[in-house]
């Protein structure tokens, strides 16, 4: 009983500590490089705010999670900054990320900080729910990957970790087939014949979802994009036609076949029960592979070059601040916190996440050399553009590509051209 | 004034029912007021707003932008209306095949159950109703297994030589497949034209095989319900009017072809309307299955909504999809209605049936 009666005491006692503590913090060098602009806010919506008594409370932090590991690290990181800060900051784990989001968000009671995807990060930049904090930050992000996080030129987010996409190849079916390391794809040509090979029956050479989020790869080696440097649609292009042929022409082959085809659900589970010998993938593959198919033995390689050079997709996640947040300073201190060399190494360590801070590639590369070809990737990979109503269209793009082997590239790449050119004016 | 009032309150016994009246429905005003008559309001003023999901709609957090999101939905030229169209032509075909296959299950098995001489009657009538009782999630879930491309049924084809196919990921439409059977793969020029956004030859597609599954399950989950309420309905025929027929000569499937099904009239209406409504707002089992794929040929309204809504932050739209579901499912209850009058007074049945068809009206008055 007497915990019971004892935690909110504690509770009430924490924010009135955590000021100072954190102006310690700052000062101290944990987030030496913005200890110009920490203090910028302050609690803005002291006592009188709608928050209802919240203000300067413990942190709401949601997140929608890979699974028990992730959610253990996690706790463990705002534990960690709870420690420091000595403000409480209280974890959930989303089901439905999104949704739970938006509810928070109509409901005006969000939480402080949160997952943020590119494709929706534009949507909640554009209502205004998000506090732009990115000015508050370091400036040793991955320029590529801030460039998802960007609204009418101001940074909002920063990016908690990145991903590229690179070429996964099962060791042991590449070895029966006759294949060595000598054999690893570096052209289209070369990937189409390996593929080849390696199909056999119910078995694909290659496989990889219907989707932009892979597909784009093959757009960009072959020159094209979605969005060109205006950030205007330019998706009906010869570039992005030629990348369509190219994979419609190993559908027909049968080098390729969608993980649908090969009754799993994603490319990674194709891979992992065999029933594709490689896939087009991200290194967060690597961490599933290991929980569900931890006897696998397999290789991962840069994605061949396109007849204009190499290509590759990134994704990232950033930490979302809520604009109506009772406790913004706070909560840009906790991302400052979890973006910073240590937390991230850390995230590495337990869940494999790839930084999204130029500062630790060489430490990560040394730390995980079997994977050093994700980010390789990284100079050179092309985002999620950040517009309103991306998803939808990139939704759109899906779905015609799941259609691809019976249509005609030209008029897939023209029925998007004309969505996302509706949304990027 | 209240000197002229009183006497005539005082003389009617109904004059303090009125007070107590309000005061016993009250619960239920407030309470149909808070969940149902404010958010719909609610909702209304979110379809002709921008509002953007932050903050209570009805402060300043939100402008009048008149007819602005229907207009998207049904003149613009972006993907918004292209994805509406979509989930309509999903839905109808939905709706189309889920109605009628479920009542007229529905009625099968309740005519069947409902045979005194049937063994353990007790036991398949609790079978028929298991699935509509079963949470819609689980059913979907176990769907989603079955359907899978070396699922349970596609091994069942197998044994009959039949190679299935990949039922959940397949977005083929069934008449696009048909007609590609007889060697039409590409629609003529005619069906080139768009109407709402869609090709005529897409609206033509006719449901995916995708969706085929999820028509399946919803036969499957709603035909115990409605067999309850056939059930009660056939009850209630009295077992003179049955005996009068076999007596006049009768065949089982006369008796029931023009004396169970007309005088199941009232349960017929109300199973077809719920099920319209029922269909036409399907939201748990795409949510679950699909969330629109493959190829957003499982793309309903509803689902369309929640999207636009929670995921894209467009609740104008959101909103705005959703009265249109509304209007939609309105004008179908109404037609429907004016059908089943009509045949009514059509006289297209024969004349000596009619005294008994409207045999128990005059006996609930009695």
């Amino acid at each position: 009983m007497s915990p019971l009666t004892f935690r909110p005491a504690q509770q009430a006692e924490r924010p009135g500590r955590g000021v100072g503590r954190r102006a310690l913090l700052t000062g101290a060098g944990a987030a030496a490089a913005l200890g110009v602009t920490g203090c910028g806010t302050g609690f803005r919506d002291s006592p009188a705010g709608s928050g209802g008594g919240q203000s300067g409370g413990p942190l709401r932090v949601l997140i929608g999670s890979s699974g028990d590991a992730e959610t253990r690290a996690v706790r463990a990181a705002l534990a960690d900054w709870s420690k420091r800060s000595g403000i409480e900051a209280r974890l959930s784990v989303a089901a439905d990320l999104p949704q739970q989001l938006s509810q928070g968000m109509a409901a005006g009671s969000p939480p402080d900080v949160f997952y943020i995807a590119p494709e929706e990060f534009a949507a909640y930049a554009g209502n205004g729910s998000l506090e732009p904090y990115g000015a508050r930050m370091y400036d040793d992000f991955y320029p590529s990957l801030l460039e998802s996080f960007r609204y009418e030129g101001k940074l909002v987010c920063v990016p908690k970790d990145s991903s590229t996409l690179a070429l996964f190849i099962n060791d042991e079916l590449w070895r029966r087939a006759g294949l060595t390391a000598k054999d690893y794809p570096g052209t289209w040509d070369e990937l189409h014949a390996v593929a080849r090979r390696l199909s056999s029956g119910r078995r694909a050479g290659l496989t990889f979802d219907p989707q932009w989020q892979r597909v784009g790869a093959f757009m960009a080696q072959a020159g094209g994009h979605l969005v060109d440097r205006r950030g205007r649609a330019d998706v009906d292009t010869p570039e992005n036609e030629k990348a369509l042929a190219f994979v419609k022409e190993m559908l027909a082959s049968k080098a390729l076949a969608y993980p649908g085809a090969l009754d799993a659900g994603w490319g990674g589970e194709a891979f992992g029960n065999e029933s594709a010998a490689m896939a087009v993938e991200g290194n967060w593959t690597v961490g599933a592979l290991a929980n569900d198919f931890p006897d696998l033995k397999y290789t991962v390689v840069p994605l061949p070059k396109g007849p204009e050079g190499p290509g590759t997709l990134q994704f990232t996640n950033g930490w979302g601040v809520a604009a109506d947040s009772a406790n913004t300073t706070a909560a840009v201190d906790l991302v400052r916190y979890l973006v910073s060399a240590n937390a991230q190494m850390t995230f590495a360590k337990k869940l494999g996440f790839m930084p999204s801070i130029e500062l630790l590639d060489e430490r990560w590369r040394k730390e995980f050399p079997k994977q050093s070809a994700f980010l390789d990737g990284v100079p050179y990979a092309q985002g999620v553009p950040p517009v309103k109503g991306i998803k939808e269209v990139l939704a759109e793009f899906g779905a015609e590509l799941e259609g691809l082997a019976g249509k005609k590239p030209k008029d897939i790449l023209r029925s998007v051209h004309s969505a996302l050119k509706a949304v990027t004016g | 004034m209240s000197g002229i009032r009183l006497p005539r309150r005082r003389r009617s016994i109904h004059s303090g029912q009125a007070a107590a009246g309000w005061l016993f429905m009250a619960p239920a005003i407030v309470l149909l007021g808070l969940f149902l008559v404010i958010p719909i309001a609610m909702a209304l003023w979110v379809s002709v707003s921008d509002w953007g999901g932050r903050g209570n709609p009805f402060t300043g957090a939100a402008h009048f932008v008149g007819g602005r999101n229907y207009a998207e939905l049904l003149t613009g030229d972006g993907l918004a209306r292209r994805d509406f169209a979509t989930s309509l032509r999903n839905n109808a075909y939905y709706v189309l095949l889920v109605v009628p296959l479920q009542t007229v299950v529905a009625l099968g098995l309740a005519v069947l159950v409902n045979r005194k001489v049937l063994r353990g009657r007790g036991l398949a009538r609790t079978a028929f109703y298991f699935p509509s009782v079963t949470s819609s999630v689980a059913i979907t879930v176990v769907f989603l297994f079955l359907f899978t491309a070396s699922g349970a049924v596609n091994r069942l084809l197998g044994y009959l030589s039949i190679e299935g196919p990949n039922w959940i990921n397949d977005p083929r439409g069934v008449v696009h497949l048909a007609l590609s059977a007889v060697g039409v793969d590409s629609p003529p020029a005619a069906l080139r034209s768009p109407v709402l956004g869609l090709d005529v030859w897409d609206w033509l597609s006719g449901p995916s095989v995708a969706m085929c599954v999820f028509i399946v399950l919803a036969v499957f989950t709603t035909s115990g319900t409605f067999m309850l309420l056939f059930l009660a309905a056939l009850q209630n025929i009295s077992a003179e009017v049955e005996e009068s027929a076999q007596v006049d000569g009768a065949t089982a499937w006369q008796r029931l072809r023009h004396i169970t099904v007309p005088m199941l009239r009232p349960t017929l209406f109300t199973v077809i309307t719920l099920g319209l409504i029922g269909t036409w707002q399907v939201f748990d089992q795409i949510y679950t299955g699909s969330q629109g794929a493959p190829g957003k040929t499982t793309l309903t309204p509803a689902y369309l909504s929640y999207e636009a809504s929670f995921t894209s932050q467009e609740w104008g739209r959101g909103a705005a999809i959703a009265f249109l579901l509304f209007a939609i499912i309105v004008v179908m209850t109404l037609l429907q209605r004016m059908v089943l009058r009509e045949r009514d007074t059509g006289g297209r049945r024969p004349r000596r049936l009619r005294p008994s068809a409207t045999a128990p009206k005059g006996g609930e008055q009695a």
